[in-house]
């Protein structure tokens, strides 16, 4: 089964972005293909690699980044939230003049088509969220 | 078709369980995930409206509110994320109330 993930809520919220954390690992060791991940309103808070989490804590960014390095998950930010929310990768700082960029290990921004892609490309989209 | 429901609000914060039970049709199924999970409660406030429903619980969010097995309605049934990916496999779509 081929699945589109759409993740809502930031990091560190309520609790979605790590129950799509689970679902998405498991899915992975059922042998099921994540063709996209996306991240939408505060979710692309997911997606910033300026976090420092407590040691003992989950880094929940981190956790995303080498679990898309690991089986080459496609993971995207909706561009019009992240403009909103201040995720800033190099041709969105150029495009806005913003003097940094804080996008982490294997997120990239795009836009929303991404997500409808996903969904038509797929065997099926789940939405965590609040 | 048949499809998966997924719930993550508890019944006394929000209406969205009562609105996907309302909704749901023969053959559909419903997952309690998260706060959601508070909705399996016996004689809980969504008691009622769950009931002759094809519902499952996570587990792990069971376990992280320390709700145990004989605290739940009857035939619920308590999965683990395998079991979350599989029954969104078994159904045609899966629908989050949010």
């Amino acid at each position: 089964m081929k699945l589109t993930i759409q993740v809502n809520e930031g990091p560190y919220q309520h609790q979605s972005s790590d129950t799509a954390y689970h679902f998405a690992r498991a899915a992975l060791e059922k042998g099921h293909e994540i063709f996209r991940i996306f991240f939408y309103h505060d979710g692309v808070n997911n997606g910033t690699r300026l976090t420092t989490p407590p040691q003992d804590d989950r880094n929940i960014v981190t956790r995303w980044s080498e679990l898309a390095q690991a089986h080459n998950i496609d993971m995207v930010l909706c561009v019009a939230a992240a403009q909103r929310r201040g995720l800033v990768d190099e041709g969105e700082a150029q495009r806005n003049g913003k003097d940094a960029t804080n996008i982490a290990a294997g997120f990239r921004i795009s836009g929303l088509g991404q997500l409808i892609e996903g969904g038509v490309q797929s065997d099926r989209l789940i939405v965590f969220g609040d | 078709m048949a499809m998966l429901h997924l719930v993550n609000k508890s019944p006394y914060d929000a209406c969205s369980l009562n609105t996907a039970a309302t909704i749901m049709k023969k053959g559909d199924q419903l997952l309690l995930i998260e706060d959601g999970v508070y909705g399996a409660i016996k004689n809980g406030k969504a008691a009622g409206v769950l009931k002759g429903l094809n519902i499952s619980v996570l587990g792990p969010d069971l376990a992280a509110r320390g709700i145990s097995k004989d605290k739940l309605l009857d035939g619920v049934s308590i999965i683990d994320y395998a079991g979350f990916v599989d029954l969104v496999e078994a159904n045609d779509n899966v629908q989050s109330w949010l």
